[in-house]
């Protein structure tokens, strides 16, 4: 699925500019806490989340997050925009709650991390 | 929806106030910071987190959620589940990580709007 | 693959400071990668590198990040003046926290940090004394036999 059919899905607006809307992500990873993203994510993951600190950015780095996407209506400060750019990870927003966010990216084929289905 | 019928389509694994599973199901909410959830969240609906500690029977008693289903296996801890018993909030586990849990209930017509 | 360099780093870390939270992990991160070592390495040094700084922003006043890199291994030492830990094996435990309500509202303090870095390194090492500090060491090795 790529970023431009993500953000029709759910209704994002892109923050960061110059992103590469084409890039193409094959699993969801949804938190509000940090250390789990870090436990539980894989690379590659686009990660679904209410935080909107610069940290969120950095973590995203260390846990290779491909992407960003902040729901609740929530909006990162803009020395969070300008670290995601730096580090080129799209960052995306959407009004939707984080469940109905998660439901509709399911709902068109978006999976969590395939391996760790039991 | 009865709480029952998700616990059976998903394999939940109940772990207290299983007396409660007949409580219906509005909608679901998905966060782990409790003002969020506080401010957010309807009553009735059931609410997917990876916390544990005992502050989210608090928070689900206060909004009248149907009950909280733990991701990832975690598991409350014992006083967690102490409180979730004396209140009747059914705690539920679930092996997915979130995402794939909210999409499991979205496809069961659950909505979060 | 490590092409056999050798690098070392040191960071000062400070306590709260949030808007710079992960800089350390994240600047020795972009080393690795520049020493051309494994992925699958450099996403375990950084994952257990970043638990282990905010761990000290978190909890502690002040504290440093010292790393050494060498064509075996990566060793990264986190020394702080932080609270201390009281039950190291307790704190091990996945799930298990002392982070007070606001931590938590801004994301952090779920109680993966020390079992996220135990699971990411080779070998680890945490000395602590409650009221004075905590010492930690862990060890990623780049070598396979």
């Amino acid at each position: 699925m790529t970023l431009n059919e993500i953000k029709d899905i759910i209704q994002a607006e892109v923050l960061t500019c110059n992103s590469d809307m084409n890039m193409a992500v094959d699993k969801g990873c949804s938190s509000d806490l940090m250390s789990d993203v870090l436990a539980f994510s894989k690379p590659g993951a686009l990660l679904i989340t209410g935080l909107i600190n610069e940290t969120v950015i950095r973590t995203a780095e260390v846990a290779n997050v491909k992407a960003i996407i902040f729901v609740r209506g929530k909006r990162p400060n803009s020395k969070a925009v300008t670290l995601a750019e730096e580090k080129k990870i799209p960052l995306l927003a959407t009004n939707l709650p984080m469940f109905e966010a998660c439901g509709r990216l399911y709902e068109r084929g978006l999976r969590g991390s395939p391996n760790n289905v039991k | 929806m009865k709480l029952q019928e998700i616990v059976d389509s998903l394999s939940l694994e109940v772990k207290t106030a299983s007396s409660n599973l007949t409580r219906e199901v509005t909608g679901g909410y998905v966060s782990d910071l409790l003002s969020d959830v506080i401010a957010n969240s309807k009553e009735g609906n059931i609410w997917v987190t990876l916390q544990t500690h005992q502050n989210i029977v608090a928070v689900a008693t206060l909004k009248e959620l149907s009950g909280i289903i733990l991701v990832n296996n975690r598991n409350p801890d014992t006083e967690t589940s102490k409180k979730a018993e004396r209140e009747g909030i059914p705690i539920m586990v679930s092996p997915l990580p979130a995402f794939e849990l909210v999409g499991k209930l979205y496809n069961m017509g659950l909505r979060g709007l | 693959m490590n092409r056999g360099g050798t690098a070392e780093g040191f960071f000062l870390l400070t306590g709260k400071d949030f808007a710079h939270a992960g800089v350390a992990s994240t600047e020795l991160k972009a080393v690795l990668e520049k020493m051309g070592v494994n992925h699958n390495i450099i996403r375990r040094a950084a994952i257990a590198a970043f638990e282990a700084e905010m761990n000290v922003i978190i909890y502690a006043p002040a504290g440093m990040m010292r790393y050494e890199i060498t064509p075996d291994c990566i060793k990264v030492t986190v020394e702080d003046a932080g609270p201390g830990i009281e039950d190291i094996e307790l704190a091990m435990k996945e799930g298990y926290s002392t982070a007070p309500d606001y931590i938590r509202e801004m994301g952090f303090g779920s109680g993966m940090g020390l079992p996220n870095i135990k699971k990411n390194t080779d070998e680890l090492k945490i000395s602590s004394i409650p009221d004075v500090g905590t010492s930690l060491e862990f060890v990623i090795n780049i070598k396979k036999e």
